[in-house]
This record gives C-alpha cells, sequence and structure tokens, in this order.
C-alpha cells in the first residue's frame, strides 16, 4: 500500500514534469535552442494564478485561464525580443541569452513578489480514500494526472492532423525546406512558443498546488529536471517527453522514499546519464550519424 | 616561425598585463588605496578567472560545452581543504600548506575530470551539455553528504546518505576536530588563501593554457573542435585529445577551487551549483570563445560589476541580466550590429580592437 | 589545351592476379597496398555496399566510378572506417583491418580527402598541415607546456616539412592564412596536402576535381601523377569527370547500386555494354 502510495505520487510528480518537458521538447524540436528560461515562466504562471486567486479572489478556473494568458503573452515576446534576433547566431550565444532571460524572469519575479516563499492555496483540495481509507490519493494528484493525458492527447493530434501542427513538423525537420514551400517559419516557431509557455503555466499552478510553496527561484529545479526528463525521453519527441517525464517523477518519488531525499536528485540525473550512455539519443530519440 | 612569433608576442602581452596589473592592485592596496570590499573580492576574482580560463579550454579550444564547471571547483575546494586542514599541525607553513592543498584540489578534480570524462566525452553537443550539467548536480549532492574530520589518529569520513548522521558518528577521539559537517558544509577553515597565490596560480593556468595551445597537442584539439571527422582521418586519437583537455581543465578549476575554499572560513556545497556553472560559462562567452585574454578580463570586470552596481540595490540583478541579453543581441545580430556600427565612429572601434 | 598525355609516365599494362583483380605489372613484385574483399554494408535494412573486392597496386592509380549514389563514397568511409563494415575484410599493406577505427587506419597508411570540404578551417594553413604531421612529430604534452628543446627543434622540423608539402602546388605564401578564407581550389588542394602529411601509402581522393575548370583539372592530373612519382603512393579516385578518369587512372572499377559492375583498364570499362547501360540507360529495344 505504501509502495503504491509513492507510485502515485512520482506519477503526478513526472506528470508535472511531463507537460514542462513538452514545452521543452517542442521548442527544442523546432528552434533547436535550449530555452533555459522556460523553468522560470512556470514560476511566472504560478505567481499570476496565485495573485489572480488572493489579492482578485478571481475563482481557480479563472486563475488558471489568466495565467496561461498572461505566460503565452510572456512567451511570445520573449521569443520576439530575445531568440528571434539570434536565429542564425551560434548556438551558444542563443543559449546565453536564455540564460540572461531566466536571471530576467527571477529578478522581476523578486522585485513584484518578493524574496519571501510564498504560501500557495492549491486550486482543489481534499484527497479521495481507497481500500478503506488506506490509500488516499489527492484530488490535486489526480487533476495533474488526468490534466496531462489529456495534454498529450490534445498536442498529438494537433501536430499530426492539423495545418499548423504539420507545418510545425517540417520546420523542425528543415526550416530552409518548409520556408521554400511557403510555411511562415517565424510565427510557427511563435505558436510553439506560445504553446510551451501555456502548458508551462499549467504546470505552475499544478506543480504549486502540489507543493504550496511558491518563491522566485521556484521554477529553476523543476525546469532543470523536466529538460532532463525531454533529454532522457528523446529530445525533440513528444511521446519521448511524456515517456521520460513520467519514468522521472517516478524514480525520484521511489528514491526519495527507498534510498535517500539527499541523493535522490542525483539518482535521477545518474539514471539519466546511464540511459544516453546506452541510448545516445534518449529512449524514443532517433539517433542521426553525422554525414560524410 | 613568422606565425609562431606572432602568437608568441600576444602571449606575451597577456602575461605582462597580468603582471602589471598585481603590481598596481598590490600597490594600491599597500597605500590603502582600495575599499574593503574591493579587498575581499582580490581571491574570489582570481579563482573566477582561472575557472574561466580553464573552462575556455574545454568551451572554445575543445569546442565541447560544458554546464558542470563549478563541480570540478567544488571537488577542488573540500579535497582542498580536508588537505590543509588535516595537515594543520603536520606542517606549520600556511604557504606550503595552500601550495600542497592547491595540488591536492587540482589532483581530485583531475580525477573527477577522467572519471566524468571517459563517459561525457562519447556523447555529442546538447547531450553532453544535459550531462555535464547532470554530474555538476551530483557532485553538489554527494559532497553534501560528506562529514569529515581529523583527530590524532588521522581522517575519519562518513557518507551521510539517510541525513541523520552528525559529526558525533565520526567517533574521533579527544582533540579531534570537524572539518566538513554535511549541510552545514565546510566550518572553521583557517583561511590561509591570499591575492599572490590567486597571481601565481593565474599565472601557471596561463603558461599551461596558452603554451598547450600552441603545440602539437593543443593543435589536435583544435582539429577534433573544428572537425571531428577530418581530424581522425589525419589519424588524430579523438578520445586521447578530448581527455587531454578536458581533464586539464577539471584539474585548473580544481585548483582555483581549493585557493577559493581557503579564502573563507565557512563554505557550502551549494555554493557550487549549476549558477556557478553558468556564471563561468558566461565569462567566457562575453570574453570570447578561444580568446584566453578575453576571458580573464570578463570574469574580473563580471565579478566586481555586481559590487558596483550597488547603488542599483535591487535592480542590480536585474541590470546584470538586461546587459546580458543587450551584449549578446549587440554582438551576434546582423543589424543590431550594423546599427552600432553607425552610431560608433569607426576610427573609435578599430583603436578599442 | 593537351597538356597532358595519358599514361606518360609509367607505361605498364594491367595483369589479372589469382584473385580475379587486376594491378599494374611494375606494382607484380610488391604486396597490394590494398586488398578488400567481400566487403559490404547494411544501414537498417538496406545495403548499399555489397560483396566488393579490390586490389590496388603499391603505385597504381585507381579510379572508382559510377551513377550518383551509386555507393562510391561510403566505399572511401569504409576504407577509412568512418563506417564499420558489416561484412568483408580490407587489408592495409597486408595488414587486416578489422575493429580498427579512422585514426588507426590511418596510421597505418589510409589518407583521404572528403567530397564536401573538411578543413579545420579556424586554423591556419600551415597549422592544417601540421596536422596531418601530426603522428611524426614527436614531443610530449609536457614538453609542449614546458616548452622543452624537443619542442622547439620538433615544431622547427615541422615548419619546414609543412612548407615543403604546401610547395607542391605553389601554397607555401599562403602558409599564414585561415584554411576557411581559402578560396574554394585551394582549400581542394591543401585538402590533399594536409593527407599527403600523415605518410600514406594510399591516398583517396573524393572528386579532387570538383567545380574545376578543364584547364585547372589538366593541371590536377598532372599533379596526381607527379605526387605518386614523387611519394612513389598508389591513388585511387573517385570522379566524374571522364576525361580525368580515363586520362591517369590504370585500373577502374565501376561500382552501380553498391554493387561491382565492372573491372578493367579505361579502354576496357568505355567498351563494356553493362558499364554504358549504368550510365546511358538500356537502349530500346528493336
Amino acid at each position: 500500500m505504501e509502495f503504491l502510495s509513492y507510485l502515485i505520487s512520482g506519477i503526478s510528480l513526472g506528470s508535472v514534469y511531463a507537460i514542462i518537458a513538452l514545452g521543452y521538447t517542442m521548442v527544442y524540436g523546432i528552434a533547436k535552442m535550449l530555452n533555459f528560461a522556460h523553468g522560470d515562466v512556470i514560476m511566472v504562471g504560478g505567481y499570476i494564478s496565485l495573485t489572480a486567486m488572493l489579492s482578485m479572489n478571481l475563482p481557480p478556473i479563472v486563475a488558471v485561464l489568466l495565467a496561461m494568458v498572461v505566460c503565452t503573452v510572456l512567451g511570445v515576446i520573449i521569443e520576439g525580443l530575445a531568440y528571434k534576433p539570434l536565429r542564425s547566431a551560434p548556438s551558444l550565444a542563443v543559449l546565453i541569452t536564455a540564460i540572461g532571460v531566466s536571471y530576467f524572469l527571477q529578478n522581476s519575479a523578486l522585485l513584484v513578489w518578493g524574496a519571501n516563499p510564498k504560501s500557495y492555496t492549491p486550486v482543489i483540495e481534499g484527497a479521495m480514500k481507497i481500500f478503506d481509507g488506506k490509500l488516499s490519493i489527492s484530488y490535486i494528484s489526480l487533476l495533474t494526472m488526468a490534466s496531462c493525458i489529456v495534454i498529450m492527447i490534445v498536442l498529438t493530434l494537433f501536430i499530426n492532423k492539423t495545418q499548423l501542427g504539420k507545418a510545425m513538423r517540417a520546420c523542425s525537420e528543415d526550416k530552409g525546406a518548409a520556408m521554400l514551400m511557403g510555411i511562415n517559419v517565424n510565427r510557427t516557431i511563435s505558436v510553439t512558443f506560445a504553446i510551451g509557455s501555456a502548458l508551462a503555466a499549467i504546470a505552475g499552478v499544478l506543480l504549486c498546488s502540489s507543493y504550496t510553496s511558491l518563491m522566485p527561484t521556484t521554477g529553476s529545479m523543476p525546469g532543470i529536471k523536466a529538460f532532463t526528463a525531454a533529454v532522457f525521453g528523446g529530445i525533440g519527441s513528444i511521446p519521448g517527453a511524456f515517456l521520460g517525464g513520467i519514468l522521472l517523477g517516478i524514480i525520484e518519488s521511489m528514491a526519495k522514499a527507498y534510498i535517500s531525499t539527499q541523493l535522490a536528485n542525483s539518482i535521477v540525473f545518474a539514471v539519466l546519464i546511464l540511459t544516453l550512455l546506452i541510448r545516445p539519443a534518449g529512449l524514443l530519440g532517433k539517433y542521426v550519424p553525422e554525414k560524410v | 616561425m613568422k606565425n609562431l612569433k606572432k602568437t608568441t608576442k600576444q602571449d606575451f602581452i597577456t602575461y605582462l598585463a597580468v603582471i602589471l596589473a598585481f603590481i598596481a592592485i598590490t600597490v594600491m592596496g599597500d597605500a590603502g588605496m582600495l575599499s574593503r570590499s574591493f579587498k575581499g573580492q582580490l581571491v574570489p576574482i582570481c579563482c573566477y578567472i582561472v575557472m574561466a580560463v580553464s573552462l575556455n579550454l574545454t568551451v572554445g579550444i575543445l569546442g565541447e560545452l560544458s554546464l558542470g564547471h563549478a563541480g570540478f571547483m567544488s571537488v577542488g575546494a573540500f579535497s582542498g581543504i580536508i588537505a590543509a586542514m588535516s595537515l594543520q599541525a603536520a606542517i606549520p607553513s600556511p604557504v606550503l600548506r595552500l601550495v600542497i592543498a592547491l595540488v591536492v584540489g587540482a589532483a581530485f578534480a583531475g580525477v573527477a575530470g577522467a572519471l566524468i570524462g571517459i563517459p561525457v566525452l562519447r556523447l555529442r553537443g546538447d547531450y553532453l551539455a544535459i550531462v555535464t550539467l547532470a554530474f555538476g548536480e551530483i557532485i553538489k549532492e554527494l559532497i553534501n553528504c560528506l562529514i569529515v574530520g581529523v583527530d590524532s589518529k588521522g581522517l575519519h569520513i562518513i557518507f551521510n546518505v539517510s541525513g541523520a548522521k552528525t559529526v558525533n558518528d565520526l567517533h574521533m577521539l579527544e582533540g579531534g576536530r570537524a572539518i566538513i559537517k554535511g549541510a552545514q558544509g565546510a566550518t572553521g577553515t583557517e583561511t590561509i588563501a591570499s591575492f599572490t597565490a590567486g597571481f601565481v596560480l593565474i599565472m601557471i593556468s596561463l603558461v599551461i593554457i596558452l603554451n598547450l595551445v600552441r603545440s602539437r597537442s593543443g593543435r589536435a584539439i583544435m582539429a577534433l573542435r573544428d572537425n571531428r571527422i577530418a581530424a581522425e582521418s589525419v589519424g588524430i586519437n579523438v578520445t586521447k585529445y578530448k581527455m587531454m583537455a578536458f581533464v586539464t581543465s577539471a584539474a585548473l578549476a580544481g585548483a582555483a577551487g581549493a585557493l577559493y575554499g581557503l579564502n573563507y572560513s565557512n563554505l557550502l556545497a551549494t555554493k557550487f551549483n549549476f549558477n556557478t556553472s553558468i556564471l563561468v560559462l558566461v565569462f567566457v562567452v562575453l570574453g570570447g570563445l578561444g580568446n584566453i585574454r578575453g576571458s580573464i578580463i570578463a570574469a574580473a570586470i563580471l565579478t566586481v560589476l555586481p559590487e558596483m552596481l550597488r547603488s542599483f540595490a535591487d535592480y542590480r540583478m536585474l541590470v546584470y541580466a538586461i546587459v546580458l541579453i543587450l551584449v549578446m543581441l549587440g554582438t551576434n545580430n546582423a543589424q543590431l550590429k550594423g546599427l552600432l556600427a553607425k552610431i560608433i565612429p569607426t576610427k573609435l572601434r578599430k583603436e578599442a580592437k | 589545351m593537351a597538356r597532358f598525355k595519358p599514361h606518360s609516365v609509367n607505361e605498364s599494362p594491367l595483369v589479372p592476379l589469382p584473385t580475379n583483380a587486376y594491378i599494374p605489372q611494375r606494382d607484380l613484385d610488391k604486396a597490394p597496398i590494398l586488398e578488400v574483399s567481400h566487403l559490404g554494408i547494411d544501414f537498417g535494412g538496406l545495403t548499399a555496399v555489397n560483396d566488393l573486392n579490390l586490389t590496388v597496386g603499391r603505385t597504381e592509380i585507381a579510379g572508382l566510378i559510377g551513377p550518383n549514389g551509386a555507393g562510391k563514397t561510403t566505399v572511401f568511409n569504409l576504407l577509412t572506417k568512418v563506417y564499420q563494415p558489416t561484412r568483408g575484410s580490407i587489408m592495409v599493406d597486408g595488414i587486416d583491418t578489422h575493429s580498427m577505427n579512422t585514426a588507426q587506419v590511418n596510421r597505418l597508411g589510409v589518407a583521404r580527402t572528403f567530397q564536401n570540404i573538411r578543413l579545420f578551417n579556424n586554423l591556419s594553413v600551415e597549422d592544417n598541415v601540421k596536422l596531418g604531421l601530426h603522428n611524426s612529430i614527436k614531443y610530449s604534452m609536457a614538453g609542449g607546456i614546458l616548452r622543452l628543446p624537443s619542442y622547439w627543434k620538433q615544431e622547427k622540423v615541422a615548419h619546414d616539412r609543412a612548407l615543403e608539402l604546401l610547395s607542391i602546388f605553389d601554397m607555401q605564401d599562403m602558409a599564414d592564412m585561415k584554411a576557411g578564407s581559402l578560396p574554394y581550389g585551394a582549400q581542394r588542394r591543401l585538402e590533399i596536402v594536409r593527407a599527403l602529411g600523415t605518410n600514406p601509402g594510399i591516398l583517396l581522393l573524393d572528386e579532387p576535381a570538383a567545380g574545376m575548370n578543364p584547364s585547372e583539372t589538366a593541371e590536377l592530373m598532372e599533379n596526381i601523377i607527379k605526387i605518386r612519382d614523387t611519394f612513389q603512393i598508389a591513388v585511387m579516385l573517385i570522379e566524374h569527370d571522364m576525361n580525368l578518369v580515363m586520362g591517369i587512372c590504370e585500373g577502374i572499377c565501376v561500382l552501380n547500386f553498391g554493387k561491382v559492375i565492372a573491372k578493367g583498364t579505361p579502354a576496357e570499362i568505355q567498351e563494356n555494354p553493362a558499364v554504358i547501360e549504368a550510365y546511358l540507360g538500356r537502349k530500346k529495344e528493336g
């Protein structure tokens, strides 16, 4: 029963990672950049929803929608101002810019909301008890898992069935060829950032609801872990991000429960390293050797 | 030989500039012209310069992105502290102890570099970056579990996996003292680091890296960066030269870490986290990839800059972030570059070069 | 135009070997530099090269031709172990290269150039050649860092040797230029010089005349023969320029869909119906 409880909390945590990782992987797939500021968008989403619920007394669902709108706009602005001018720059320059954006978001949050952790009111409270109350699953965990599955399905349909989704896949395959086929590459990249940021907002709300605390650096560690999850599953692959996120969450939860709380992150990272040594492109990634 | 002479002259200018800066700062310090806070920053500046120069070997010269350089600094810092503190009774001279600590720090970080390099260097590009990041975090957590003390019987080390152990679990004899207390980090360290030592370490790092780059081995390392497949086709052993660059870089970071660690009486393992790695990477990128002199200047200025921005109070890190983004946009975007060229007169730019 | 006369240097008829390969008569008393037997590689389900048999004599100039996508560059990649073969064996100088990597095969004596030029673009021309000389420069990492006498002595030797090699193509004045800033033709020549620096027994040239005009091609043909005669090495080249191939190659191997469809002298190849079909397509019936 204990095991089951850890497993569920692992899947729930993994679902959050998966939602963040989906954003990471889409952006990486299309813009070929490591967007280190992605984790901080999560934090902004958390703060916006908290402010909406506490200061403006809006119902949780409206708060979530508001956070999504703000983060989407934020994501598109960041992409337009900071990343778009660097489209043809070396990848390291883009990486450093993303780090600059990350610092910017963290320090802006510090000025607006202060450095002290704020307690976050979960969007739904309470827990479901099964097996005569031996196992209790919080509603927020259920909501997180359900959201992750819904997002995964909608995103897969979007990528495979819609015009815009096809444009995205075309851009991630070959930007030049996509442009020659009349696809507006810049707009497609903007849309990708918008979707990724909206997902980050949802992840922010779910993450803060589970941990009920929020500060300007809240997003960085989940951001890094979600990135790890994306690489673990095979960066650029949507099912890979999903699988990587869930597995990482379970590994982390189990490591905390049965091995060591202190070394939980190390164990997660060690699993990533071992996986990459066996499969250099992640679990579901395709390894493309350099053409000679 | 003409080519060699030109580069030798360039290197000579770098050495001379560092020596002159050292003399100037020492003279000004003796004359009481430096603020206390600036004096306190001298050793960290030296450490960060060595960090930046050594990371430039991996990122700029070998061409592999490493996001875990702080991990090697951490290994060097804590192994250096253990060496210096456990030899306190045996070797009375602090200078000799400092030298030993730096060598120990470099050796341990070098070994860590070799252990990590074997798996990491098989990967490429962003995968290599994420794995170095992962190793950096692993090192941080492992050191966070370390409890070390010394008594008349020697070193006592335990590994606090459960998080429940304390210094008492070392079961030291009377008179024994703790050096590293797990999550509380190193406490009560005797601060034997000095600006002079920092200067010497910078000079040694420069000699090692600049001479390496101008040698047969350095050429092979740069060949791997420019075109790995072509390098293999002329018989260059990829693993050997990647390891050479990576381990040298790690060892120098370890020496820098040891110096850094012995500059503070208290030091936490969490100091050497992902953000520190990124900080050093920013020095390298802003100074110019492969440009050693640029790394020195960027590390020195950017370590002092947050102090100088004190008047901005809460806004200083925000300003730092904005400056960082603008510099990257200004140096990498063609249109912005053109705009800058119009604003800044050509003559001025030529002189600046 | 006709600055070049075919087979002007070493007229030597091809002689069949027991292995059903041909090498020039003058190389018969020496073991072949390259012996390939039953070589093949699969990518996933696709067989890119299959059952390739090839023998190249010590001082032979051999040609590897075939339509686009026939697998010619794949053969070079197999010979230099950029790809590990799925089947078959490659003997260089009588030594089996099984499980060797690219660098080890180079040290055995296989040097190459690339179809899409691969220079060390940020390094000087001289440094590019010195990288070719890498394994003949002998001083340690410590020797380089401490600038021991061995460093100065060996670097001087390497410098002189690099300029000497560059003078083959009259490029010694470009020694200080960045390789990436050279004009296209000079980049192709630099690749050959760099490959020669590794002191090879066989030089593999992947489309050396690509992008050259007829007079440049004619000069290249002379230079290939000059290199063979000066260094007494074998040369194997992939080329679409038939004037070059028919002009200087002694033995030619024709590849189509990863299989050898013909082997022989230029005259034999030109008459071979399978080759004509591969290049021009089948004649309409009737």
